[in-house]
């Protein structure tokens, strides 16, 4: 803890140890508590401790100040024990005005920590949050321990001398409360020096500032008897390895170009900006070095429209996008169904129908990736589970793709896109290769001669000598890929189509149940819903109950074998956040009796939400 | 599919597939073909580097009868796919074929924007003014009051003049042909192929089934010269039967004048393909006041998209080291568990 007070004062405090905290940051969307968050993340990563996030912030860039719809939040679940979700309940609530103690407060748990900024709650903003009384005056928060600290005077004061204007040294005042925090829960503060001495490089004075203000929240911590404890997250024991933490976005970005690199052709992004996929876009643009080539069209059609082009080009194309950008691409994923051109399409799902929560969680295209699309067109899927296994799923998605000549749809949500986890880094050492070969030899070549195994048609480039040839979204003759509208013809170009995506099935690995392999109950995840699951099904396990785990990384083609394995247990119990999707599929695949468990809030489930579905459901 | 390797001088028939053309008898659409393959071989591009792609309608059945590489998308969409394959593979000639619904009406988003861009794409628009291939709906480009089978009363739209648009959208080539003018067409495919950048060509094209006689006036032997004025770089703006009218700036606005009683060449508008503002205001002529321009509008230098693209990639290695993938997922604060 170089540069600040060291032990001997917080000797004089007492430390308890913790296994888990769960903290959340909540203020006005113009407050910096998305940064305060992110860096109270990265410290916690860099303590050695497992961890999960949840930032949650309105799609207004600036709300009305003060006001409920402009809080912006970032809730982090750190422990040293495994973690599965960013938590339940709230352990720590820092809030830096009333609105934010008003949307947040019932979250908290009983005796849990408040923290707040006692100098924003005027009367002013009590009536923007809709309060008629103070609350920090009235007995409504008891049953908390209540820390009401002065922090807009503390920043000013600790910055009197710099001569900024009042809105910068406001802007300064969220490094307090990660100061504050920090000293609290024995958290490093060098990685955030470092973050601020990167972010404002160009402007000297706020480094000096916001560095200021974060020893002065720590060293308040330390030094005032205000608090008497602060508590110690000791590191979790997790799989040896280097680490990083990592959103989901991040992790997609980079298994793209880890997969590109692996496959040995050059990655191209087609894509249009849209909350909560931009990122990717963000992160892509940057690495021109690498060879990738980012394309901002100017619509979601032409984003997949130039993918599809460079595809044919013999591209790693991809494209990024949300739920109302999946509706616009719905026609050219099946023109790439039809050419049969490698494309990932990646659909980081949003709250809806149509603009519906742009900044908020759901997992509401599952049936629009299955069958959104005229006609019979088959399209693998599949789903990231965790914001680190989005590298993996990015990187498969993409293997899939090239192997079998297909678009595929890579599922994520804004929970994943936003939340983050650490991420034992892979060595790219490790990394399979995939194999492109794009054909050259004119000898008996026809465009849609189909590999034996895959049922994959050649990837042949235009420029390719002797091997000039027309594609289109009409119906091909089998073989020739010529304009064909003979009926049989049809047919056979429909089931072959089926067939090779059907195929796939062949090299997805055997369903995983994690816990006993038959029992009273199975709960059938996909997407984001692993960590709350996992946690609620362990949770079940130790009190001794039978349920068992399945999550589902392969929507399209299903696992073999998953049939069997529901047909092991009396109940299956599908939680999603959606009215019920993938229970749906499974009832039809499978003629089970299968039970969804629906929330449609724009959040993720809780554990005991899941927990609590599961002991109903084994009552029944 | 032809697999026979290309000779090293290529002809028309290399580039003519083995598909039978199936455009109705006596469509413009046969004379436009016919021209794409007579100036193809003489490029000095090989066949394989040639792609050819196309959104929906009549116009964009091209692809398939070209033996080079083609693709036939989505309605509209050809720009885009084009965007995105020039873009990585700036190695290849690529042309789109369009026509006035697929380019103007569902896909005129992607028409305006390959434009503004300046990929060195060539997008030649099949201009007949009507629905070829759903049989009969009035078009952007109909003439307001058009009856047709979705409009009995009279097409109530007020038409979109497309080298207007393509010029409106920054195009850095715009030029207008006529699918029966062999000479011409060839000419403006030849410019539009050494344009570095975005070349557009409008080809006025004659639907004998849904729109017959759209052009009459300009292809009709007896008068098409008085109705045609043929663009020259540097030239001054004459035509008629007998080369005695001509086009006068008055003010701001243009004027026929007929040459003699006192009206010379020196007094009539020279024109100049790199005057942007001259371009436009030709693209407004038009009948029944003015003789319908053809030739090129506009011809203007701006480094394309693709050669922008490509040097960021080139300067980004040179300034930053060509990316490594062990440093890149390493990136940012790490930690290591034992």
């Amino acid at each position: 803890m170089a540069g600040l007070p060291s032990e001997t004062a917080a000797a004089a405090k007492s430390v308890e140890e913790k296994s888990s905290v769960v903290i959340r940051f909540a203020g006005d969307s113009g407050d910096g508590m998305q940064v305060a968050g992110m860096q109270f993340t990265n410290e916690s990563a860099l303590a050695g401790n497992d961890l999960s996030t949840l930032p949650d912030f309105p799609a207004e860039i600036r709300a009305p100040a003060g006001t409920l719809a402009g809080v912006s939040g970032f809730q982090l679940n750190f422990s040293s024990r495994e973690v599965f979700t960013p938590g339940d309940e709230l352990d720590v609530l820092v809030a830096m005005n009333p609105a934010a103690l008003k949307a947040n407060v019932a979250d908290l748990r009983p005796n849990g920590i408040l923290i707040v900024d006692s100098e924003a709650f005027t009367e002013h903003n009590l009536k923007k949050a809709e309060y008629t009384s103070n609350p920090l005056n009235d007995s409504s928060l008891d049953r908390f321990q209540v820390f009401s600290v002065d922090i807009s005077k503390l920043t000013a004061l600790a910055l009197k001398d710099m001569n900024l204007s009042g809105r910068a040294v406001s802007r300064c005042k969220n490094f307090f409360a990660l100061g504050l925090t920090s000293w609290m829960f024995h958290r490093p503060t060098e990685p955030t020096e470092n973050f601020i001495r990167q972010r404002f490089r160009k402007t000297p004075e706020l480094v000096e500032a916001n560095i200021r203000v974060l020893k002065a929240g720590y060293n308040f911590g330390e030094t005032t008897e205000l608090f008497a404890t602060s508590y110690e997250v000791k590191p979790a024991r997790i799989e040896p390895g280097k680490y990083r933490n990592i959103t989901g976005n991040t992790a997609i970005a980079l298994g793209f170009v880890a997969a590109a690199q692996q496959a040995g052709v050059p990655l191209f992004l087609g894509s249009y900006p849209i909350t909560p996929a931009s990122d990717i876009l963000h992160e892509l643009a940057g690495l021109k070095n690498f060879g990738v080539a980012t394309f901002q069209a100017e619509d979601e059609i032409a984003g997949i429209g130039a993918a599809l082009g460079a595809a044919f080009g013999g591209a790693a194309a991809i494209t990024t996008t949300s739920g109302p950008g999946m509706c616009l691409k719905a026609e050219t994923i099946n023109l790439a169904v039809s050419v049969e051109l490698p494309i990932v399409i990646c659909d980081i799902q949003r709250g809806g129908p149509s603009t519906g929560l742009p900044t908020k969680t759901e997992q509401g295209d599952l049936l629009m990736a299955l069958y959104g699309r005229n006609s019979d067109s088959p399209v693998p899927v599949i789903a990231a589970a965790t914001p680190a296994d989005c590298f993996d799923a990015a990187f498969e998605s993409v293997r899939i793709a090239i192997k079998y000549m297909t678009p595929v749809i890579l599922l994520s949500d804004g929970y994943l896109a936003n939340g983050s986890e650490p991420w034992r880094i892979p060595r790219v050492a490790d990394l399979p290769y995939l194999q492109v070969r794009f054909r050259t030899d004119p000898e008996g070549f026809f465009p849609y001669l189909r590999d034996e195994t895959t049922l994959a048609r050649p990837w042949v480039v235009p420029g390719t000598p002797g091997l000039e040839h027309r594609i289109g979204g009409l119906e091909k003759e089998y073989l020739s890929g010529n304009v064909c509208y003979a009926p049989a013809n049809h047919e056979q170009m429909v089931r072959v189509r089926a067939r090779k995506i059907a195929g796939i099935i062949a090299e997805i690995p055997p369903t995983e149940v994690r816990g006993a392999p038959t029992g009273d109950l199975v709960v059938v995840g996909w997407g984001s819903t692993y960590g709350a699951i996992a946690a609620a099904v362990r949770e079940l396990q130790q009190e001794g109950t039978a349920v068992s785990h399945v999550h589902l990384r392969y929507l399209n083609p299903l696992p073999a074998d998953l049939g069997d394995v529901l047909k092991g247990f009396k109940k299956v119990l599908v939680p999603e956040m959606n009215l019920g999707q993938l229970v749906k599929v499974l009832r039809a695949e499978y003629l089970v009796d299968a039970v969804g468990v629906n929330k449609i809030q724009g959040l993720p489930f809780k554990v005991s939400e899941i927990a609590n579905s599961i002991r109903r459901a084994l009552e029944a | 599919m032809s697999t026979a390797t290309v000779s090293s001088k290529p002809t028309r028939k290399d580039f003519v597939s083995d598909q039978d053309v199936r455009w109705c008898p006596g469509c413009g659409d046969y004379a436009i073909l016919a021209q794409v393959q007579k100036v193809m071989p003489e490029l000095g591009v090989p066949r394989e580097n040639f792609v050819f792609i196309s959104g929906i309608g009549c116009s964009s059945r091209f692809p398939y009868y070209m033996n080079t590489y083609g693709f036939h998308t989505i309605h509209g969409r050809a720009p885009a796919i084009a965007s995105g394959l020039k873009a990585f593979r700036p190695d290849l000639s690529v042309w789109v074929a369009t026509g006035d619904g697929d380019a103007l009406s569902i896909g005129g988003n992607h028409f305006i924007h390959v434009l503004r861009r300046n990929l060195d794409i060539n997008i030649l628009l099949f201009n007949n003014r009507i629905y070829g291939l759903t049989k009969g709906q009035y078009s952007p480009t109909s003439e307001q009051g058009k009856i047709t089978k979705s409009t009995p009363f009279g097409s109530v739209d007020y038409p979109f003049n497309p080298t207007a648009v393509a010029l409106g959208a920054d195009g850095t080539f715009v030029a207008r042909s006529i699918d029966v003018e062999a000479k011409h067409l060839q000419d403006m495919l030849r410019r539009a192929y050494e344009h570095p950048g975005t070349a557009f060509i409008e080809i006025l094209q004659n639907c004998n089934i849904f729109n017959d006689g759209a052009f009459a006036h300009l292809t009709e032997k007896d008068i098409k010269a008085d109705h045609q004025l043929v663009l020259e770089h540097g030239k001054p703006l004459i035509f008629g039967k007998n080369r005695d009218k001509g086009i006068r700036l008055l003010g701001h606005a243009l004027e026929v004048v007929a040459l003699g009683s006192g009206i010379s060449e020196s007094d009539l508008l020279v024109h100049d393909e790199r005057n942007s503002a001259l371009g436009f205001l030709l693209s407004s002529m038009g009948p029944p006041q003015f003789p319908t321009p053809i030739g090129v509008f506009r011809a203007i230098e701006r480094p394309t998209y693709e050669s922008t693209l490509a040097d960021q990639a080139v300067n980004a290695k040179q300034r930053l080291g060509e990316g490594n993938l062990e440093e890149l997922l390493n990136r940012g604060d790490t930690w290591s568990v034992a």
